[in-house]
This record gives structure tokens, sequence and C-alpha cells, in this order.
């Protein structure tokens, strides 16, 4: 029994793939045992650190619950209905992905920004978004609600428009229909959509830098650390956000997966 | 049990383009819409429910018009051709739906989910997800949810069309039973003509979005409007009779005074039709395997170049005249000299009688 030719086509394609995964994997490896376990510790107990890192989590949360109120509505809209402008509307959507964060910052400013018109009416009524929390949320929302949208478009769109015809007909109103039938239908999408764009959020720099340095999120944190003080000082903060990320991403792919296995 | 009245209805959706359909059906009607795939049958069904609005004319229930009325007040009920179960509700979910928006109490809900589940005979599939059911219980709960509600008027787009032959029999004559008991307004839509004939009480064919024909399924085919009419429908022989098996295991249909051997598993009130090209004339008595041999004078003879349809008057059929139509080559035709007012036998065999 001969053994089968070697599938040099499969072993290329490994090659090439291996090399991109080890460009993602040696870097955050490296970092994470760069950095002893009890540094580690005292990064965690350093308030700046625990206080950067609770911002960025609530910040991002904030964020993701402004776009599920308007992104949701906006998603089922693109994917059920025809209008003038849809493509427009469409490309506007993922427009943050391609602008370039910093630029999408100072976009921000001019319209929420000291003298932008609803910087300016809003500061009446005490809401300031220039180095101020208010101005992190909108900083996150800008440049990662596309996700949300996209997710639960993708999400509306794979539910077969008969079902919410046939509920039309049994006596659903259009509120009723959409509640009972496309939402919960398209609700895994929208988890996940909603899941990506927190997750997103967290890693936020260029347009939250400009909006807000102050009060700092961990992205900037590490980057004054980096900047003042150096690589040594500023690695035990990436570390630690490296490991809160891996621990989010697994939590997610744990519930993802549990979803699907429960269908 | 209401009426339905199209009135000058145009509709524009997408590709579809439908123009001035009027149509009229009679309270407690099985109506029957033919016409090939993609004519826009399932979007005049839409809009009939009100899924969509017309570009122009009206939609009458019972004489008013509900043209601008939502769906959901018009207490239309609609079956689709992939059945549209809710995948994330069960069956029982799926059929008490209506009921439950409408705040019906557990116990009447209940009693009533039980009621027609019983009469559509899957109770047993209650507990179960749409997903791990086969065609013919989906369609059951499909109709089972549509008609708890008690709709007056029921919309089926393609119900049968999806079925394997054995399952698409059964859910027929489900639906025959249904009607007969329920007597609702039903205006079903397809191409199978042999489903029409079947279940219609009258037929509208359609054809590039428009209503060709309206009539009764033996108008249709003993006077096809128009060539797509009656090439649509095919057939050329179509008759109505009653099954009779006698003791020796032999089977005829009793057309009139005429009996037809034929081979079928069917019994009671049937429909029987014979492709014309399996019609053999002769002259006189020739010894073979076909069980049908007729004598007849040839009424009519339709010659088209290279084939010829003639039509005899079988002698048998005494009270209520019989004809066939037989295809022959113009060979024949001119070799046996056929004309009209000639007599002649023709046979066929029993075999290629189609009960349905």
């Amino acid at each position: 029994m001969k053994n089968p030719p070697l599938n040099w086509f499969k072993l290329t394609f490994i090659l090439l793939g291996a090399t991109l995964v080890l460009f993602i994997a040696w870097p955050l490896l490296r970092t994470i045992l760069a950095t002893a376990p009890g540094v580690l510790w005292q990064t965690l107990l350093d308030a700046e650190v625990r206080h950067a890192i609770l911002l960025t989590g609530y910040a991002s949360m904030i964020a993701t619950a402004l776009a599920f109120v308007t992104g949701v509505p906006l998603a089922y809209l693109l994917a059920r209905s025809e209008f003038p402008g849809k493509r427009l509307v469409s490309g506007l959507i993922n427009l943050p992905i391609v602008v370039p964060h910093s630029a999408a910052g100072i976009a921000l400013l001019m319209v929420f920004g000291k003298y932008g018109p609803l910087g300016k009416l809003l500061s009446h009524a005490g809401l300031k978004f220039v180095s101020a929390t208010p101005g992190i949320v909108i900083a996150m929302l800008f440049v990662s609600l596309s996700f949300l949208v996209n997710a639960a478009r993708e999400g509306f769109e794979a539910v077969n428009p008969h079902l919410e015809r046939v509920a039309r007909t049994l006596g659903a109103s259009p509120w009723s229909a959409f509640w009972r039938i496309s939402f919960p239908l398209a609700w895994r999408g929208i988890l996940s959509g909603l899941m990506l764009m927190w997750a997103r959020g967290l890693s936020e720099f260029g347009a939250v830098v400009i909006l807000a340095y102050h009060p700092m999120v961990s992205p900037v944190l590490i980057y004054e650390r980096f900047e003042s003080y150096g690589l040594q000082y500023a690695r035990p903060v990436a570390t630690l956000m490296i490991l809160i990320c891996l621990l989010i991403f697994s939590l997610l792919q744990l519930t993802a997966s549990a979803k699907e296995a429960r269908r | 049990m209401s009426s339905v009245q199209l009135h000058h209805l145009q509709i524009d959706l997408g590709e579809f383009h439908l123009r001035r359909v009027d149509l009229e059906v009679r309270a407690g009607e099985y109506f029957i819409i033919l016409g090939p795939t993609g004519a826009g049958k399932t979007v005049l069904l839409e809009t009939i429910a009100g899924l969509h609005r017309p570009r122009a004319g009206r939609v009458l229930l019972d004489g008013q018009d509900v043209t601008r009325r939502p769906p959901e007040r018009r207490r239309v009920g609609f079956v689709y051709q992939d059945y549209a179960l809710f995948p994330h509700l069960t069956v029982a979910e799926n059929i008490a739906f209506g009921l439950k928006l409408r705040g019906a109490a557990p116990d009447e809900l209940r009693a009533r989910v039980d009621k027609i589940g019983a009469q559509l005979g899957i109770t047993h599939l209650f507990h179960r997800r749409p997903g791990t059911l086969s065609g013919g219980e989906q369609q059951r709960a499909a109709l089972a949810r549509a008609l708890i509600v008690e709709p007056r008027l029921l919309l089926m787009d393609e119900p049968l069309s999806a079925l394997d032959p054995e399952t698409r029999e059964s859910i027929q004559r489900e639906i025959h039973r249904l009607h007969r008991q329920l007597r609702t307004t039903t205006i079903h839509v397809t191409h199978d003509f042999e489903e029409a004939v079947a279940l219609g009480e009258r037929i509208a064919v359609m054809h590039e979005g428009r209503i060709v024909q309206t009539g009764t399924p033996e108008e249709i085919f003993r006077k096809p409007a128009s060539e797509f009419v009656a090439r649509f429908v095919g057939m050329r022989n179509l008759f109505r009779g009653t099954v009779h098996r006698d003791p020796h295991g032999d089977t005829q249909l009793h057309v009139g005074d005429v009996a037809i051997n034929v081979v079928t598993e069917l019994h009671g009130e049937v429909h029987g039709s014979i492709r014309p090209e399996d019609v053999v004339l002769l002259h006189g008595e020739i010894h073979s395997s076909a069980r049908n041999v007729f004598g007849g004078r040839i009424v009519d003879i339709s010659d088209r170049g290279p084939i010829a349809y003639v039509t005899v008057r079988l002698h048998a059929a005494a009270r209520a005249p019989l004809d066939i139509v037989s295809l022959i080559t113009h060979r024949s035709l001119v070799d046996m000299q056929l004309q009209e007012g000639k007599e002649i036998a023709l046979a066929f065999k029993a075999s290629a009688v189609h009960v349905f």
C-alpha cells in the first residue's frame, strides 16, 4: 500500500495561513510571558489602571445600548423595506469603518464640541462631551456601530418574510409581528452584533483620544505610559488588557457555542 | 363566509405586473386560480390578503371595500407553499398564535387547539418544532393555524406543490373534506390542472398577468378560450364518472351509459382523461390487448398538417354525448379515408385512462 502523494496545494495553504497565525500569536504570547504574575497583580491594584478598565467597559456598554435602540430599527428597515436613497444609507452605515478614527473624532467635535451646534445646546442641560465620558461614548458609538447594524441586518434578512406576513393575516399588528416573530428569530444575529460592538468599543483609541484624552480609557492609558515612561512601564497594562480581552473572547465563544448546542 | 370581488386590480411589484384583474368568488366557493409558475399568482393572493397595496383597483369582501384595510383586520387566512410555520414555536403554539393574539382564555384556547388538532390528525405533533416535521405534517399544521381563527376567506398558495405524490393525494382529500365541512370561501392557486379540476368548483386561468378565462373545470377543458389555455390544460379527453368494481376484479369507470375499463385504486366519483395520442382508430374488430373498444361516428376532423385530431362520438353514450378525440398522422387520415359522418371504431388500453 503506497503512501498517498503529498497534497502540495493544501501544504502551501497551511504554510501561508500558519504565517499569519504566528504573526498574531507570537507578539501576544511574548507580551503575556514577559510580565511576571506579581507585576500583573500590582498593576491590577493600581487605581488608575482599574479605573481605566472599568470606564472603558462602562462607556462601551452605553454606546452599545444607544446603538441597539437606534440601530436595530434601522437594520430592520434595511432588511425589509425599499426606499429611495437606501443604498446611500447602507453605504453611510459602513463609512465609519473606512474613515480614519482620528478624523472621525474631529468630525464629531464639529457637532458635539464646545462650539458645535449640539455641544452648545446640550451644555445648557449640563451635558459635556469634550474631555468627558459622554465624549468617549459617542466616539465609541461612531466607530463601531457598523458592526451592530450589519449583524442585525443579516439577522433580519435571514428571517423568512413569509413568517411576518402570515402573522399579520392571523391578526398581528406590525408591532406584534416584529416583537413576536422577527425579533426573536433575529436575536442570535443581533446578540452577536451587540457583543462584537461592545468588544470593539473597548479597544477604540483614535476617535476617543480626540474627544477625550481624559478621563483615560485603557488604550489611552497604555499610550500615555508608553510615551511618558517607556515600554517597561506600559507593558504590564498592555498584558492586562490582552488577558482581559482573551477572557471576554473566550466567554463570547462559549456563549455562542452554548446557544448553538441548545438549538 | 365571505364573497370576494376583485375590481380592475392592477399590481406592480418588482418584476410582477398584473393588469386589470377582475374576479368574483361566491361565498363558500372553492375557487382555483390556475397558471404557470411565476405568473404573479402569489402576489395576487398577497394583495387580496392586504400584504401589498395595489397600484389601482379594489378588493371587496362581502361587498365591503377593504383595499385600504391592513391584513390584521381582514380575517383572511393564508397558507404559503413553504408552510411558513414559526420555527421558534411548537406546533401547538403555532396553531394557537392567532387565538392568543385575540386574547382568548387559556381553557378555550386549549380546547379549540385540541379540536382542530384532532380534525387534522396532528395532536401527536403538538410538542414538536416545525423543523422536525415532514412536508405533509407541516401542511396540516399550517392549515390548522389558518382555520382555527375561522377566517372568512382562505388563501392557499400552491399548497400541494412541494409534496410527494402520495402525501399530495392525502392532503388533497383532507382539503376537500375540510371544505365540505366548513364551507370556507377558498382561493387556491396552482399550476397543476389536475389539482385544479379535483378541488375547484370554478377555475380562473391566468396568463402573463391577466385572467384569460373563468369557468367550471368542464368549461375550461371543453371550450378553452385560447391556444394558451388549451395547451396549458393539455388534456382533450376529460370526463367525470363513477368507479365500479365487479366481482371478477375488473374496474370500470361509468360515464353516463358508457363503461370504460380502467386501472385505478380510487373509488366513488372521479375524473378520467385519455391522451388523444393513446386513442387508436380502427375499421372493424381486431384482437389486441386493448380492453376498451367502442364504435362511434366521426363528428369532427381537425387537420393540422402532419397530424390531425379526429373527434368520435360514441354510440354507447345514449343519454349524454361522449366524444373522444384521437390524434393520428395525416397519412392515416388519408389512408383510412376518414371524413365527418363516417362510422369508425376506436380503442385504447385500460391503463391509458388517467383516473384522478
